[in-house]
């Protein structure tokens, strides 16, 4: 069986915040807060990205390599706004598939 | 007790009595069973009891402790001898070399901290360390600084608590950690406080005991020193009157 070169871990997210926002802000906050934290060298080697963000239901969805995940987890954590307004993300679920994790957050 | 205590939650007296609500009620959604609200040992007792019926509206128990600020280790000595009775849970914010060896020799002291800000102020050094393992005296480290904080001082706050959580380790000085929130933004769940542990050096189990097992433990401890069948240390009132039988 081929093994994938790239194992990735997807991230459910629950977004509490003051204001409002869109997804592009809240890539731009997560990815400063990455590099804030554990510095251009360390955000590269997160593969980071914004998979899905509904502010209807304030749920997101974030994909990494699984090698740096607790440095992913610490940074959303340490989040503590999104274009000015006092925000809060709280970790879902973690899952290896997206399937998986969409199942889990609908649940 | 069981679940995961959050032993510092700050309310300060400028909040009314909606936001007290609202940060209990946000602490119980996130997991937390137990919360420990510092108390001043001039809070009244009604004052005491409103937030006691809050943390009960909210399935939360709530955790009496008080902070003390001594200038000196004589100060130190003399509100301990006031406080120890009245609160189930001593923390000591050490602002100087003295204190802070006073306050960890001492076996009524359950909680050592340190200035977030000052980090020069900071003085949980080997000392201090193993003076704390002898007493069962912890170490708290607060958790919200590391959200609120960026840059320079940020840096210097993680390289300090991963030297300070290194020596805990050590000497064996059990570790708590707390939210030191006092606004719902900056609440988080336990498991994501320990991931944020991963910055100093903390495994994630090692996180999750620093928010359950250990807090618990002391309040267990103290809870059981304070009730009435306490006689001496090992030495408990198990029967009383007539549940014991004659020629006890």
């Amino acid at each position: 069986m081929p093994r994938r070169l790239v194992r990735r871990r997807y991230i459910g997210v629950k977004v509490e915040s003051q204001g409002t926002f869109e997804g592009r802000s809240l890539a731009a906050a997560l990815s400063g807060s990455l590099v804030k934290l554990f510095g251009e060298y360390g955000a590269s080697l997160a593969d980071f990205r914004l998979v899905d963000y509904q502010p209807e239901s304030n749920c997101a969805i974030l994909r990494c390599s699984h090698k740096v995940l607790d440095m992913v987890r610490a940074s959303i954590v340490a989040l503590k706004d999104v274009d000015g307004e006092k925000t809060a993300l709280r970790i879902v679920c973690v899952s290896g598939t997206l399937k998986a994790l969409r199942k889990r957050l609908s649940q | 007790m069981k679940g995961f205590v959050d032993f510092h939650l700050l309310l300060s007296p400028s909040m009314d009595r909606g936001e007290i609500e609202d940060l209990i009620a946000r602490s119980a959604e996130l997991g937390y069973s137990s919360v420990g609200i510092p108390l001043p040992i001039d809070v009244g007792g009604k004052d005491i009891e409103d937030i006691e019926r809050i943390c009960d509206d909210s399935d939360v128990d709530l955790v009496k402790r008080v902070d003390l600020r001594p200038r000196n280790s004589r100060e130190l000595l003399g509100l301990l001898r006031i406080v120890r009775r009245r609160r189930e849970v001593v923390a000591v914010r050490c602002g100087s070399k003295e204190v802070a060896r006073q306050a960890a020799k001492d076996r009524r002291v359950d909680l050592l901290c340190f200035s977030s800000s000052d980090l020069r102020r900071r003085f949980f050094n080997s000392a201090v360390a193993e003076l704390a393992s002898k007493s069962s005296a912890g170490l708290e480290v607060d958790m919200a600084p590391l959200i609120v904080m960026d840059g320079f001082r940020r840096i210097r706050l993680i390289s300090c608590l991963r030297r300070e959580v290194a020596l805990a380790k050590k000497f064996d000085v059990p570790v708590v950690l707390s939210s030191g929130a006092f606004d719902r933004y900056l609440l988080r769940s336990p498991q994501d406080y320990a991931s944020l542990g991963y910055l100093f050096n903390l495994s994630h189990d090692a996180a999750v005991a620093a928010m359950s097992n250990t807090p618990r433990g002391i309040v267990e401890k103290n809870r059981r020193k304070l009730s009435s069948d306490y006689v001496a240390p090992g030495v408990y009132v198990v029967k009383r009157g007539k549940d014991c039988r004659d020629g006890w």
